[in-house]
């Protein structure tokens, strides 16, 4: 499966400033509850966790479990610190990890 | 098989027991132990119906897709924040839906995201602070197309 992830953050931040980050990954956090045509149990396999680093500190940890919708979309906030490197980064429950990072400038 | 022969007792003791459980969950009852998952994650503790603002559409034409947000009234200084929000559902296979971990540095107690619900029913926010102090919040949904057809 091909698996896009989407960020949003602001490019630029004042030092000091709440800043709000998106994010967003194809995934179709098969549940474990649906069946296929012949009437078998479609097996589970989700995203347990997304982590964002800021600067390789985490500033931010999910636990995700089958409630979470096909595509997990969040938004959360962060205080711009410095200038530096935010990485946004989901593991799948078997262990497979997707992640993908922004610049961020802070005056 | 034993015969199972209940006495005047005990039929009061289960219909108080009933009772109880009905009052703590108003709508749908705790068909899927949501309390007890609440208790295992954050202990016996009160959690006062305060600080915690959860929003979700009061009608929900697709429950695969349920957005919510939810947030925590608190200043996020060190001395003081958010540590955990964790979601539930009174009514999904699982009640736990998701966590999310906070610390002074997210600046604001703030998320969003999508869930899946399994029918109509409450979602119950609970948030943790620095201090330990428990804080909640809950709102329904009506859910035409339930995301779940095994209950």
């Amino acid at each position: 499966m091909s698996t896009s992830i989407r960020i949003k953050a602001p490019k630029t931040a004042r030092k000091g400033d709440v800043i709000e980050l998106k994010a967003l990954i194809q995934h179709k956090m098969e549940s474990g509850y649906r069946r296929d045509e012949k009437g078998e149990t479609i097996p589970r396999k989700i995203l347990t966790e997304f982590v964002c680093l800021y600067d390789n500190e985490e500033i931010f940890r999910a636990d995700f479990h089958p409630g979470v919708s096909a595509n997990p979309i969040l938004t959360f906030y962060t205080r711009a610190t410095e200038s530096g490197t935010l990485v946004f980064r989901w593991t799948e429950q078997t262990g497979e990890v997707f992640e993908d990072s922004t610049e961020i400038k802070v005056t | 098989m034993t015969p199972v022969v209940l006495n005047r007792r005990q039929l009061l003791l289960g219909a108080s027991a009933l009772g109880a459980s009905a009052y703590a969950l108003p709508v749908f009852g705790a068909g899927n132990g949501m309390e007890a998952a609440i208790k295992a994650m954050f202990g016996n503790g009160d959690i006062a119906e305060a600080k915690v603002k959860l929003t979700i559409p009061a009608l929900s034409e697709n429950g695969f897709s349920v957005p919510f947000e939810v947030e925590v009234d608190s200043p996020m200084t060190e001395d003081n924040h958010v540590t955990k929000i964790a979601i539930f559902s009174e009514r999904n296979p699982i009640p736990l839906i998701a966590t999310y971990h906070l610390s002074p540095r997210s600046g604001r107690a703030k998320v969003n995201g999508r869930i899946r619900l399994a029918g109509t029913q409450n979602v119950h926010a609970i948030a943790q602070m620095s201090d330990g102090s428990l804080y909640r919040a809950s709102a329904n949904s009506f859910v035409t197309v339930a995301a779940c057809i095994i209950l």
